[in-house]
């Protein structure tokens, strides 16, 4: 009887256990059965390579929102992973003792905040600062890569300082030890070690900000051409999505799924990278 | 005696200014850090100056209309969304972190799997898994744009968070307990379900209330699964809009802009909150943990 019982819950357990793998199974199944016959129909390369996207004339070219999110993703890395790097530095070697627990709440706080209020914030604030001091309307490739920029900020810090933390002392020492003052030794000893866990680091963030809708939608535009300039407005694949999803039928709604089977598969890319990297580690 | 290892800040500066590579590393640090924490500052510091003032009655009213344009109904239904999708994640987070703790030998290919695929969920931003929930829940599995179909998309959402954390709360659990109850007598499963699992529960807490941090700030997964009816859910399968939606929504209007901040207010208010209980419950755990 116990015996029995005991068979019983491991079962449930195992069930339980796939569900995780079912759920990824079903988002393929379903994303590329919907997106790719839309596709086939269009042609892939009028699909990835078009230029032009104009839903009312069947003409359903990608490419500017391909190119959106390349150049709004390289943005936030511009802006977001230097700082996020030094950051990260201060926290595991210069931050005093007191400070370190408020300092990492923040951090948490700032990786916790909902996308919107982020958006909000950078259509409230960073559009009107970008519109009067550099030109243009505001909303462009420019106002998103800050915006952006600061979203992936969090993610940055925690994976890099967890990796800069990882570095045993004995480089940190050994640097001193041969008259290296502590900077000089943090920057050419202990981070070239760290290198590693901080690539992994700007991939997370690559991810975050690729997939980024909300805050996106907000600040950049959204119009679907290819940007000319760094405060033209600017489409990217996940605001592509939102935007005409509510209204449209037939192959424009296939073909934004189609434009979700090209952010799936980049998305893929990004993490099978990831944890290639963590593999070898 | 207290001063040996220390100097002060004139000879601090002294011995930087003889190194000028090392001053300019120092000072890009300290401006890095000092970037990031008043950009933090200001963004919260911002929306709560604009917003506490228009934190007014009307915005809390029972209905909704363009006039008062109240965030009740909005804030009940993140209430609805989140326990329903927590009733759905976390029994299936935990039964699948005890699995691949207690009972799968730690390489079995099975395990692996469900690794790659825990991973993957990680991964899937949240728009894909809005769209995969209008193509599965709403239109497949013929939910509607409704309560129920946004929490079942949230629930896969979150179970990588879940069963990320319950597995290492599992995982610190020393054998000692678990050799301790068999030796007692105890079954496996009577050693997981009062054993592990009790002495497990801080570290799940702190993974629910990360889930439900994500949950609230949720937006893009929900627009398209549980719609944009800005009133109370009747029941499961009507359409209704959380707080985060909502705020998308009067956003978006260009009307309601004053409301909006006391939107975010609110919202950043419970994100603040949600992240000081996960803060409470960590240092309650480090402090356990410096104790043994």
């Amino acid at each position: 009887m116990n015996h029995k019982k005991e068979m019983l819950m491991q079962a449930v357990f195992f069930l339980t256990a796939c569900i995780s793998i079912l759920s990824v199974l079903l988002i393929c199944i379903f994303l590329f059965m919907n997106g790719l016959p839309a596709i086939q129909e269009i042609g892939w390369g009028n699909f990835l390579f078009g230029t032009v996207w104009r839903p009312a004339n069947h003409l359903f070219g990608i490419f500017p929102m391909i190119i959106g999110s390349l150049y709004v993703t390289a943005g936030a890395l511009v802006t977001g992973v230097p700082i996020g790097i030094l950051t990260a530095v201060f926290m595991a070697h210069f931050c005093p003792e007191k400070w370190y627990r408020p300092l990492k709440a923040a951090i948490n706080l700032m990786a916790g905040i909902p996308s919107v209020v982020y958006g909000f914030f950078g259509l409230v604030v960073l559009v009107p600062f970008v519109r009067d001091q550099i030109g243009g309307f505001g909303m462009g490739v420019l106002t998103a890569s800050i915006l952006l920029g600061l979203m992936i900020l969090p993610t940055i810090i925690s994976v890099s300082e967890a990796a800069i933390r990882a570095v045993p002392s004995s480089y940190y020492e050994g640097g001193l030890a041969l008259g290296a003052s502590h900077e000089r030794s943090i920057f050419f000893a202990v981070l070239p070690a760290a290198k590693r866990g901080i690539l992994a680091a700007v991939i997370l963030g690559i991810g975050r900000a690729i997939g980024e809708t909300m805050a996106v939608i907000m600040v950049a535009g959204n119009q679907a051409m290819l940007p000319t300039s760094l405060t033209s407005g600017v489409r990217t694949l996940t605001t592509n999505i939102v935007m005409e999803m509510g209204y449209s039928s037939g192959l424009h709604r296939e073909a934004l799924i189609g434009t979700a089977v090209v952010l799936f598969v980049f998305v893929l890319l990004i993490n099978s990278s990831f944890s290639l990297l963590h593999k070898e580690e | 005696m207290e001063n040996i290892n220390q100097r002060t800040w004139k000879q601090e500066w002294q011995s930087r200014r003889k190194n000028p590579l090392s001053l300019v590393l120092y000072l890009l640090v300290c401006g890095a850090a000092l970037a990031t924490f008043s950009g933090i500052l200001f963004i919260v510091g911002y929306i709560l100056v604009k917003g506490i003032p228009h934190l007014s009655p009307s915005l809390f009213e029972w209905t909704y209309d363009s006039q008062n344009v109240s965030l009740l109904p909005a804030l009940i239904n993140t209430i609805y969304m989140t326990i329903l999708a927590l009733t759905m994640a976390v029994p299936i987070g935990i039964g699948s972190s005890i699995y691949l703790t207690e009972y799968a030998r730690r390489d079995h290919l099975f395990v692996r799997v469900i690794r790659i695929a825990t991973e993957t969920l990680a991964g899937i931003p949240s728009i894909i898994y809005g769209l995969f929930g209008a193509l599965f829940f709403v239109k497949f599995a013929g939910m509607g744009l409704s309560l129920l179909s946004g929490a079942v998309t949230l629930s896969i959402m979150i179970l990588p968070l879940i069963m990320r954390t319950t597995e290492e709360a599992l995982l610190s659990v020393p054998d000692g307990y678990r050799e301790g109850a068999f030796a007692l007598g105890a079954g496996k499963i009577r050693t997981i379900g009062w054993i592990v699992l009790p002495s497990a529960l801080p570290g799940i807490f702190s993974g629910i209330i990360l889930a439900i941090g994500r949950i609230v700030g949720e937006s893009a997964a929900l627009i398209f699964t549980a719609g944009t009816v800005a009133e109370v859910a009747k029941n499961l399968f009507s359409s209704t809009r959380t707080l985060a939606v909502h705020m998308y929504a009067i956003s978006g209007e260009g009307l309601y802009v004053n409301q909006t901040y006391a939107t975010a207010v609110v919202l950043l208010v419970l994100v603040i909150v949600i992240n000081l209980i996960s803060e409470l419950i960590a240092r309650r755990l480090g402090s356990e943990s410096s104790d043994e």
